[in-house]
């Protein structure tokens, strides 16, 4: 796990309960910023059947920089903390990452392809910019 | 108000399923709309079919396959006197639902041409609309879509306007599972009739709560699924009246469809058999049986009572919620409470209450349309059986309380 990683595990490990876990998860969500408009349109537009999540992503120096958002509040926290462990790496890097930190605070079930909120394929879709851009390298 | 439980809260103890928990809290379970749970006897049934009569049906002279024969022929007759369908060879096993609209909405190819119309509402499952926009399309008729009004229920002057002699069949539902408005069936039926139209309804949502008389109603056609009435999954009910049965083409050609094979051109059996290609759902038909003979046992008016009563009680509960907004508020509803809570995406409110063991289902419910009529992206359904307790809707009002103040 990469320190970052480690990082979102001690935060999580603070909570003893859902509703603690689920209230931090909202709040993160509430901090996200948004997507600026621009970026908010139908091609970086992921369709979970329930909740939408929106990716976009710049790699400029060979650092991989994404702005992502969604329009439930939880999938939006949880997008927070994906985006804080794959935020200014290299493409390569981030082709390759496993996410492990989710098994450890107890969230992976939000990541299942069956979860219809987006974020099973939101990852697909980081990892398909990230082969992309190293690729291009 | 006084909330009663009008059914014994023991009830309970004959759904194995629900004696468990889920994140740690006693399972409340509020997705009877999408599928509801099975009683003891049901899941007996089938489990005693398999261990001592299982044979195919309709095959062989062996004892097993007569007495599997007997009590699948038992079931059709068992479905004929749940919907008082005046004979049994209208009642035809199908998966579900779905399958019924598919199967008539495929028939009617060859009825209808260009110049034809269909008349469809607009307060559909998916499952009775898209077959009539392909019928549609395989044919060049006209849909024409009955309008909803704000509270859910269908707009029924605009619906006698779209009735003229065009119109060949008019698909709407009995109980709306995104809503829980009853429709009115008897009088738009009698309405399509006048001008020679046939009449399916969508009873999916009716038969696990009410006590439906396709001959008091005169519809052509009611289809429903097994599993949302306490009975298995992948099995299903299409009634039709036989005159439209005898009419209507097969859908799928295969073994005990037929009556003479040749190479150059088959006819076809009977009534129902002509609609019933390949090994049928034996099991399932035993264990639907079963679960319609269980409701009758609980009593189906007794049902209907303490589930009207739930939901005025749980109605009236949510309505005191800080930002709640009801969806569906016409007279006439059943069994279903669909609602959001302003500025939180119903996903949101669905997670939060599984975390608290409550299960409810979230989003467009299959029914976008009704969605888009009323801009949103879904909404949080409960929706209610004969197990439901006044405790499990407590359970939920505290637990929708408590998603408000997280998210609000
Ligand atoms: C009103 C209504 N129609 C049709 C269906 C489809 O039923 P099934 O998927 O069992 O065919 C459902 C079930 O979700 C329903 O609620």
């Amino acid at each position: 796990m990469s320190p970052i990683e480690q990082d979102i595990v001690d935060e999580f490990d603070l909570f003893d309960d859902w509703l603690a876990k689920y209230d931090h998860l909202i709040a993160l969500g509430k901090e996200l910023p948004p997507l600026e408009a621009a970026h908010k349109n139908d091609d970086n537009l992921i369709r979970g059947c329930q909740s939408k999540v929106w990716l976009y992503a710049e790699c400029p120096n060979g650092l991989l920089h994404f702005t992502a958002d969604s329009d439930a509040i939880i999938t939006r926290g949880m997008v927070a903390l994906l985006l804080r462990v794959v935020q200014n790496r290299p493409a390569e890097e981030v082709a390759r990452e496993p996410f492990a930190f989710l098994n450890a605070i107890g969230l992976t079930s939000h990541l299942s392809p069956t979860r219809a909120n987006g974020l099973a394929s939101m990852v697909k879709q980081i990892k398909f910019y990230a082969l992309a851009y190293a690729a291009n390298e | 108000m006084d909330p009663r439980n009008l059914l014994p809260t023991s009830l309970l103890d004959e759904f194995p399923i629900l004696k468990q928990t889920i994140n740690g809290r006693p399972l409340v379970y509020l997705d009877n709309a999408a599928t509801v749970q099975k009683p003891e006897c049901v899941l007996n049934a089938v489990d005693h079919y398999y261990r001592t009569d299982n044979a195919n049906v309709h095959r062989g002279v062996h004892t097993l396959s007569q007495r599997a024969t007997d009590s699948f022929e038992a079931a059709r007759e068992q479905l004929r006197m749940h919907l008082n369908a005046a004979h049994t060879h209208e009642i035809l096993w199908t998966r579900g639902t779905t399958e019924g609209v598919n199967l008539v909405a495929h028939g009617f190819r060859t009825f209808l041409q260009p110049g034809d119309a269909l008349v469809v509402s607009t307060l559909e499952h998916h499952s009775n609309l898209v077959p009539w926009q392909m019928l549609a399309q395989a044919t060049g008729a006209e849909l024409r879509f009955i309008p909803l009004l704000d509270d859910g229920s269908l707009d029924q002057d605009a619906y006698l306007e779209l009735l003229d002699r065009r119109v060949k069949l008019v698909a709407f539902n009995h109980i709306s599972n995104a809503l829980g408005t009853v429709n009115p069936v008897q009088s738009m039926t009698a309405a399509a009739h006048q001008v020679g139209a046939a009449v399916f309804v969508d009873g999916a949502q009716a038969v696990p709560h009410s006590t439906v008389d396709v001959q008091a109603l005169d519809v052509d056609f009611y289809a429903f699924s097994g599993h949302k009435m306490y009975g298995p999954t992948g099995m299903g009910v299409l009634y039709g009246k036989t005159e439209w049965l005898e009419r209507l083409p097969p859908y799928m050609g295969g073994g005990e469809m037929i009556d003479q094979v040749r190479l150059e051109g088959s006819t076809y059996a009977g009534l129902p058999f002509k609609f019933e290609a390949g090994t049928p759902h034996i099991a399932g038909a035993i264990g639907l049986a079963e679960a319609s003979r269980w409701m009758h046992r609980v009593g189906l008016e007794r049902i209907a009572r303490h589930e009207d009563e739930l939901l005025r009680y749980a109605t009236a509960k949510l309505q005191t919620v800080d930002g709640i907004r009801l969806y569906g508020t016409a007279a006439h509803k059943a069994a279903v409470i669909s609602f959001n809570l302003d500025g939180a995406h119903p996903y949101d409110v669905g997670m939060l209450l599984d975390q608290m063991g409550i299960a409810v289902r979230t989003g467009q419910h299959c029914t976008q349309p009704i969605m888009d009529r009323y801009g949103i992206p879904g909404t949080v359904r409960a929706s209610l059986a004969a197990y439901t307790t006044v405790e499990h809707l407590d359970t939920l009002v505290d637990g929708v309380q408590k998603a408000a103040r997280m998210l609000l």
